[in-house]
């Protein structure tokens, strides 16, 4: 490949904006364009660079970011508060190769194979992976636990305790525990979406950064907001785990091993959204929306219309249900401190009270009452931890499934270009018939003979992309029925043990209430 | 022209009086009040306003010839409902202008017409036979102020309310109702918001529920049936979180709600009866010292008005004392009652909703395996 080309003389300033289009070496990464591709002479299979997007390996250097490492950077692990509206819930990719080089599955034998297209060795060796059970049923737990504060001031982060429990063979011991921080989190994320989201699978989206809540821990603010700031993140850190294990093909990532059994691993620096790395990512993000805006797709195929409506109809539905439970538990809330209010308020009627039976009567009335607060408070955290976070998890997820349509049709998109591309070049090549240079003709031949292949890979992709999207889909719907449903019937336990409480509570009361003469 | 109230008894029997129902006329609202005939003969069946229940209240405020009368606690009337302010009549009548159809302001009116009925000295007077069985309306005849002048004044100029006492039994009656007012009207404005964020609650799931239905899908795709079907039953259970608030809420508004609003009226009206002694107290010294004073040439008529200021403090101290007893007795009774009907009906609420969500987890349990 660089065979072909001419480098530019040094300080010939007319010359550098002729390049063709595929080469990037020691170009900015054009931010509009996603007609690159991948380095055929990566070293790395495993690693897929998704196309336009900063993770090219040509894109601007770690090193000329300054910010990442800077340990006055108070902004290390927080940004502002993500909403579920926000851009920044689009997946961040990794830049530059995952560390983990070794091949997807240690059990499958992978010899590179040269002149295939990298997609096509990916493509066999997931499917490999899927059909390759090893006998092994899903048997696995994590739990993350023990949140302790590492460091001071606005250094300071929280460690978490990652525990996991299996009984299937591809982990090398039964019990693992790891001791992890959040943005090791987003790193393992960051990873596995540049691997594979832009070949059509759901990969979960990790939980969001807080810049309020981290910055309330860091200061050493032990109140209750920032004790539910913590809870919070934990439960979620434990979901996002746990969906990602779920998923068969991210399960045998050697990635997520790592992060499960290493204990060290390398610090993910470029998750932070304020670094120079984050701030790119932001530009890119927003070309590329500009990018989706242009491209018009013929829709071939009737499934891929119907589901993406489903999917923006569900977007929408999720998020005015989880507007709704959010208001629900705001309201439970409330509930419990008006309760609170008046059992103190009755506990002083009962003291000021000169008749003693009564007086009794009411001072057990604000212990009732005061119980039942409790109960309100134990219900509003079921309300928030089961429902609103599990809608919120959804809301997260359909993003990611609408990331992975759009991905389809920039692959579409991406072969239609390289078609339209070849055809100019055969145009080209036949006035060049005629003309008598036969070393242009050559090399318009040999271009054409390489467009033919990529024309070629890139109806391999699309093809393979839609046919993931399928599966991943039919997955994605029969998980969502089970998740909700083991969810509901967790939240009707709960609502069935208060209720009886309640009704002991009750029980209790009423005889000394007859008992005022 | 006014007739002077008379010695009479009451015709019909105190325990059977009703206020049925508020029925709304324009503007106005118009009670049902009903009462069995002592005689066992029938029932009297009339319709009332509240300025016909005011009318009654100035009739029982104006026997002037009852000695002692200002130690009387007079029981409380509610405050005139204001129909087309929503949150202002909150405001001004608490509990009793939260249910449906008003039904807890009937009871608490009816309450005070049992109260009156009840009560020795006022249920002598016409007027209440009057209301309680006349088919015309009670004439809005200007009742003679009289008395009812007195006690206005004696209303003003709250500051004799820290007068010290010369009795230790009332100036320990004077000061636990002090504490109790302001407790009793604290709690009842605390349970007010209780009340209120359960019916908030129950508005809010009745969102959720209507959310849910909008995820059904008509589709041909059983998993996304399945979906559909689980928003469905999610949208029953919350309906029954729902139905289970509204219930709560009324059962605390019509049970403990009420008795803490009568506690905390009824703790005013001996406020009242206590402040109108202490002012016939400052009466005594000030009429005691213009005596002692006094320049011979006057001193007979200031001595005489001394003696008749003595005469009428101790009237209305003997009154009080009586008065106290039994508004002990009958505020210790009715909160008793609004305690035990408010748990016995919470308790009945809290088993039915238990059932239902028994029932709820049980076909989730089932669904779909």
């Amino acid at each position: 490949m660089a065979a072909e080309m001419e480098p530019p003389p040094l300080g010939d300033a007319g010359q550098t904006d002729f390049r063709e289009i595929e080469d990037g070496e020691g170009l900015f990464v054009s931010t509009v364009t996603t007609l690159e591709s991948p380095e055929p002479s990566s070293p790395d299979p495993a690693s897929m660079p998704a196309e336009g997007i900063s993770t090219n390996s040509n894109g601007p250097k770690q090193e000329d970011i300054s910010l990442d490492d800077d340990p006055e950077d108070l902004f290390a692990e927080a940004t502002e508060e993500v909403s579920l509206d926000s851009p920044e819930r689009e997946p961040i990719l990794s830049d530059g190769p995952s560390p983990a080089i070794t091949p997807i599955t240690p059990t499958a034998m992978l010899t590179p194979r040269m002149g295939l297209g990298t997609a096509e060795m990916f493509e066999r060796s997931l499917d490999e992976i899927e059909e390759d059970d090893s006998g092994d049923i899903f048997d696995m737990h994590i739990a993350v636990s023990d949140p302790e504060k590492v460091g001071d001031g606005m250094n300071a982060y929280m460690g978490y305790k990652v525990t996991t429990k299996t009984s299937m063979t591809i982990f090398s011991k039964n019990e693992t525990t790891v001791r992890r921080r959040f943005s090791d989190f987003l790193g393992l994320h960051s990873k596995l979406a540049s691997k594979y989201l832009h070949i059509g699978y759901i990969v979960p989206p990790a939980p969001e950064k807080s810049i309020v809540g981290m910055t309330k821990v860091k200061v050493g603010k032990e109140d209750l907001s920032s004790a539910e700031f913590v809870e919070k993140r934990r439960s979620a850190l434990e979901r996002y785990l746990m969906r990602t294990v779920k998923h068969p093909i991210l399960l045998k990532d050697p990635d997520v091993m790592m992060f499960l059994e290493s204990s060290e691993l390398p610090r993910a620096v470029s998750t932070q959204a304020l670094s120079g790395a984050g701030i790119l990512r932001m530009v890119n993000k927003a070309a590329d929306a500009v990018n989706k805006m242009t491209i018009k797709m013929n829709e071939s195929d009737a499934w891929f219309e119907e589901k993406h409506q489903q999917f923006e109809n569900l977007d929408l539905q999720l998020r005015k249900l989880h507007a709704s439970v959010e208001s629900l538990v705001c309201h439970r809330k409330e509930l419990s401190v008006n309760t609170a209010s008046f059992a103190k308020s009755a506990a002083m009627l009962g003291n000021s009270e000169d008749h003693t039976a009564l007086s009794r009567a009411l001072s057990q009335l604000a212990e009732v009452e005061e119980k039942i607060d409790q109960l309100h408070q134990d219900q509003a955290y079921a309300d928030f931890y089961l429902f609103s976070e599990l809608l919120g998890d959804y809301v997260r997820l359909i993003t990611a499934v609408k990331g992975v349509f759009d991905h389809r049709m920039k692959t579409w998109s991406k072969w239609q270009d390289t078609q339209l591309l070849l055809q100019k070049k055969r145009e080209a090549e036949a006035k060049l018939q005629f003309a008598n240079k036969p070393d242009k003709l050559q090399q318009a031949k040999d271009e054409i003979k390489e467009l033919e292949g990529k024309v070629q890979q890139g109806e391999k992709d699309f093809e393979l992309i839609s046919k993931t999207i399928r599966k991943e889909v039919s997955r994605f719907e029969k998980d969502r029925v089970k998740d909700f449903k083991v969810v509901i019937i967790q939240y009707l336990e709960s609502l069935v043990q208060t209720q009886q409480q309640l009704i002991k509570y009750w029980e209790a009361f009423l005889p000394e209430a007859k008992a005022i003469a | 022209m006014m007739e002077e109230a008379r010695e009479g008894s009451l015709s019909v029997s105190v325990q059977t009086i009703r206020v049925t129902e508020a029925v709304r006329d324009g503007d106005a609202l118009t009670f049902v009040v009903i009462s069995q005939k002592l005689s066992g003969s029938g029932e009297y069946h009339v319709a009332r306003t509240h300025e016909d229940f005011e009318w009654l209240q100035q009739c029982l405020f104006s026997q002037e010839v009852v000695p002692g009368i200002l130690g009387v606690i007079f029981p409380p009337l509610p405050a005139k409902p204001q129909l087309n302010a929503p949150t202002k009549v909150l405001k001004q009548l608490g509990f009793l202008a939260m249910g449906e159809d008003w039904r807890t302001y009937c009871r608490a009116l009816e309450t005070y017409l049992q109260q009156v009925a009840a009560h020795t000295m006022l249920s002598k007077n016409k007027c209440l036979e009057n209301f309680l069985t006349s088919s015309e309306p009670p004439g809005r005849q200007r009742v003679r102020k009289g008395i009812f002048n007195r006690l206005s004044q004696a209303m003003d100029g709250m500051r004799r309310e820290g007068h010290k006492d010369v009795d230790d039994f009332f100036q320990t009656e004077r000061d636990n109702n002090l504490t109790l007012t302001g407790c009793s009207k604290s709690a009842t404005e605390r349970f007010i918001d209780v009340v209120l964020t359960e019916q908030k609650l129950a508005v809010a799931c009745g969102h959720f529920s209507t959310s849910l239905h909008l995820c059904v899908e008509q589709e041909e795709d059983s998993t996304v049936l399945a979906f559909s079907k689980i928003c469905v039953k999610l949208s029953e259970v919350i309906d029954s979180i729902k139905r289970n608030f509204e219930s709560v809420a009324e059962n605390n508004l019509s049970t403990m709600g009420l008795g803490l609003d009568l506690e905390s009226r009824y703790q005013e009206a001996e406020k009242e009866m206590l402040y109108r002694r202490t002012c016939k107290l400052v009466e005594l010294e000030t009429a005691s010292r213009n005596a002692e004073r006094a320049k011979p040439v006057k001193k007979a008529a200031m001595d005489e008005l001394k003696v008749a200021a003595e005469k009428e403090f101790d009237h209305v101290s003997g009154v009080a004392k009586q008065e106290i007893a039994r508004f002990h007795s009958a505020r210790v009774e009715l909160l008793r009652q609004a305690l035990i009907l408010w748990c016995e009906k919470q308790l009945e609420t809290a088993r039915d909703t238990s059932t239902r969500y028994s029932q709820h987890l049980q076909a989730f349990k089932e669904l779909g395996e």
